[in-house]
């Protein structure tokens, strides 16, 4: 192998790190798509090879099979199937009652949303582009967040809120933000993010099974990377006794993407794959990094971190986010709260500057590189 | 409604001026033919219920009681009047000065100020009273009752002709939140889906210290025709008038035919809340004017006039008002606050890490001042 840089470190190698955490072998794997209600019947092969995107879709169709009373909201979701066309021949199988494309008002998506949910439903937004999200900041921070807790418990609001964010494709302002700090700093949310395609089909179906709120942030740049996808294993716990409580926990739980010894490398979404490049660059150069996918941003799943942490004694956070009042700050201040005597060194954050998002040409400029962070790599490793 | 401003009196439905005198009414006078002198009996002991326990969360107030009021004075025609046009099947979102809706769908009065008095946040079981918890945030409602409509529809529950299983949803919320981007947004949704719910405009002339002139140059109902949702003026402190408008508008929307907005032109009599001070941005000659137009005032003269408020019928609504008044005082001051423990609790529905973590560290810090209690 020759010595990763960044052009060097092809997709296919990422997904062959990905292949070697899945759970059947690549044999296993046919070229067929999901059946048409998302589960594996008889004599289908429950393994597929999907894009996170068509995985995504499966997911919801699967959710959508399980409970009559999930739905799909958004602009251009129907006859479009989304502008990442990740509700794609939902509208077709579905029918307008349960894919509905909306009126071109975010607050009036989430706010309606909320109203169905007192009834029972459990909607699922789409939020067309991350930038876009803000004229809903006031529903989803006071009314979604709040709900649970100001009725004692007597109402849940089961929304799901996708979001296609962060960046690297090259887009206009407002189509490559990452705003999970601003949300995750409100009680009352889940906020995950999926980085593969299994996490995809199985993290949809989890959050959309949870009577929790749930931002689901989907790292838009990843839509196209394909890996397998097992349809069994969030089947079988939905579908189970408690399967709703099984799938919030699991769905908050951090994966040890890559395990190693000498740094932990914490990413999320749309980071994760950019975390394992690095990995396998810092291994060119004998250092051992673990990569955490911490999959859920609220709760962040300490234990697994910690532990972590404390095995390696040095941490990195890179998100695409802007480092400062960001998760990566409120990463490194508990890392230092809690296994402050594990630590040889200080925790790092790599992510985005305190500007607004630059123009396109700029965005890898701005945005985490594998220089970057193997650069915050070598610096905890020279303590 | 073409040419006048959004505080004309001109062309408002009436059925009873404010001298007590029934006025005819072509369109909306059918909607209350069916009314009997009970019923309105009825309607007037509402109001008197309403008021006595809203003067008594005042008084409360001020006797530091309740960390703040919001006073319903001055508006119980629109809402005992609105209120009583509802079925069982509705549902009804108010904003947070409903409370004589909330006396007309058997909410437990004096449980609202448990929300005044900082012990939490809400009280009654909204599906108990189908009465939604007080929303503060202005407007934002309006959008959880249209999505609550259309799902109401998606249940079957609407244009059924079946009167005992269908409904529609009735907001309520204020001439300042018409400004609100929610609102309007709410009016989309509801007028493209054709969503069975009637908003309920109370223009009680002040969002706080601002005039309705600061939110609108022209009537509010006519925003309505923008969206394509046909709206009706009613005068706000005739109580029949306003039940009239509000049944035809709850059977319209019942029956699958789309939204509908009342706006009903009333008076705040007293602040907008007790932080507040009227007499900084308004007459006296104006308060005056209004107090001529009491919503209470107009109903009692007329049934007096005819009658048809018989002596003992009053003397013992009055003593009900007292007693709720009395009740109301009594629990309040008995209500304490209960362990610090259970703010966290239903922050989440399904368990959260961070909280337990949070509450688990609280617990301790607590348990650490009874452990020096115990060992001094």
């Amino acid at each position: 192998m020759t010595a990763p840089t960044e052009e060097h470190v092809s997709a296919e190698h990422v997904s062959d790190a990905y292949v070697s955490d899945a759970h059947v072998s690549a044999d296993q794997v046919p070229s067929a798509t999901f059946a048409p209600e998302g589960l594996a019947p008889e004599g289908f092969a429950p393994v597929r090879t999907l894009t996170l995107g068509a995985a995504i879709n499966a997911g919801l169709r699967a959710a959508m099979d399980r409970d009559p009373k999930v739905v799909l909201m958004g602009e251009d979701i129907g006859a479009l199937g989304g502008v990442f066309r990740v509700t794609d021949g939902l509208l077709k199988d579905f029918g307008e009652r349960r894919v509905m494309d909306t009126p071109l008002a975010e607050s009036g998506i989430v706010g309606t949303a909320i109203g169905m949910a007192f009834r029972g439903y459990r909607p699922v937004l789409e939020i067309q582009f991350d930038g876009f999200i803000f004229p809903a900041f006031d529903q989803i921070t006071t009314s979604l967040a709040k709900l649970h807790y100001r009725t004692k418990g007597k109402l849940t609001v089961p929304l799901v809120i996708r979001v296609p964010f962060a960046g690297h494709i090259g887009a206009v302002e407002h189509h490559s933000e990452s705003p999970e700090a601003l949300f995750a700093h409100t009680a009352g949310l889940r906020i995950v993010s999926p980085a593969t395609p299994q996490d995809g089909y199985d993290m949809i179906q989890q959050a959309i099974a949870s009577p929790d709120p749930v931002l689901f942030l989907e790292p838009k740049a990843r839509y196209w990377d394909k890996g397998d996808v097992d349809s069994t294993r969030v089947t079988a716990q939905l579908d189970g006794i408690n399967g709703a409580s099984k799938g919030t926990a699991e769905m908050s739980k951090a994966r040890v993407a890559r395990e190693g010894s000498d740094v932990t490398l914490m990413a999320y979404g749309p980071t994760v794959r950019l975390a394992m490049q690095v990995a396998v660059a810092a291994a060119e150069g004998g250092v051992s990094v673990e990569v955490l996918d911490l999959r859920s941003i609220s709760p962040f799943d300490y234990e697994t971190i910690l532990a972590s942490v404390k095995k390696t004694g040095r941490g990195v956070v890179v998100h695409e986010a802007p480092v400062a009042y960001g998760t990566g700050g409120e990463l490194a201040a508990h890392i230092a709260e809690h296994a402050f005597f594990h630590l040889h060194a200080p925790v790092l954050r790599v992510g985005g500057f305190h500007t607004p998002y630059p123009g396109s040409k700029f965005e890898h400029d701005y945005l985490p590189s594998l220089d970057r962070v193997l650069d915050a790599v070598d610096k905890v490793m020279a303590h | 409604m073409a040419g006048i401003g959004p505080l004309s009196e001109e062309g408002l439905v009436r059925l009873l001026d404010h001298t007590g005198e029934r006025v005819a009414d072509e369109n909306f006078g059918p909607f209350a033919e069916h009314l009997t002198f009970e019923d309105l009996r009825g309607f007037w002991r509402d109001m008197v219920m309403t008021r006595a326990f809203d003067n008594e969360a005042t008084s409360l107030q001020r006797q530091g009681e309740l960390g703040l009021w919001v006073a319903s004075l001055g508006q119980e025609a629109a809402q005992v009047g609105s209120g009583r046009a509802l079925r069982d099947p509705d549902y009804a979102f108010p904003s947070y000065r409903e409370h004589g809706v909330a006396f007309t769908r058997g909410v437990d009065m004096p449980s609202i100020l448990r929300v005044f008095r900082g012990l939490e946040h809400s009280t009654w079981d909204p599906a108990a009273h189908n009465f939604h918890i007080y929303t503060l945030v202005i407007g934002a409602h309006s959008l959880h009752a249209v999505g609550y409509a259309q799902a109401m529809d998606w249940d079957g529950l609407v244009g059924s002709g079946n009167p005992d299983k269908d409904g529609a949803v009735i907001c309520y919320f204020g001439d300042g939140a018409t400004s609100q981007g929610d609102v309007n947004e709410a009016m989309v949704f509801a007028a493209v889906n054709n969503a069975p719910i009637v908003f309920f405009i109370q223009n009680n002339q002040f969002a706080i210290s601002e005039s309705t002139t600061r939110q609108s140059t022209v009537p509010l109902a006519q925003r309505a025709v923008g969206f394509g949702i046909p709206s009706v003026r009613v005068d706000g402190n005739d109580v029949v008038a306003v039940h009239a408008v509000t049944r035809w508008a709850m059977g319209h929307a019942r029956a699958g035919a789309g939204p509908v907005v009342i706006e009903a032109l009333t008076y705040r009599m007293g602040a907008h809340t007790t932080s507040d001070d009227p007499t900084r941005y308004r007459s006296s000659a104006d308060e005056d004017y209004w107090r001529d137009r009491d919503p209470i005032a107009r109903i009692e003269t007329y049934l007096r006039g005819l009658g048809e408020l018989p002596e003992d019928f009053e003397a013992a609504v009055r003593a009900d008002a007292k007693e709720l008044g009395r009740s109301t005082r009594e629990q309040v001051k008995s209500w304490q606050p209960g362990p610090t423990d259970s703010i966290f609790e239903h922050v989440y529905a399904e368990p959260h890490p961070l909280v337990d973590a949070e509450r688990s560290w609280f617990a301790n810090y607590e348990a650490s001042f009874t452990d020096k209690e115990m060992t001094r």
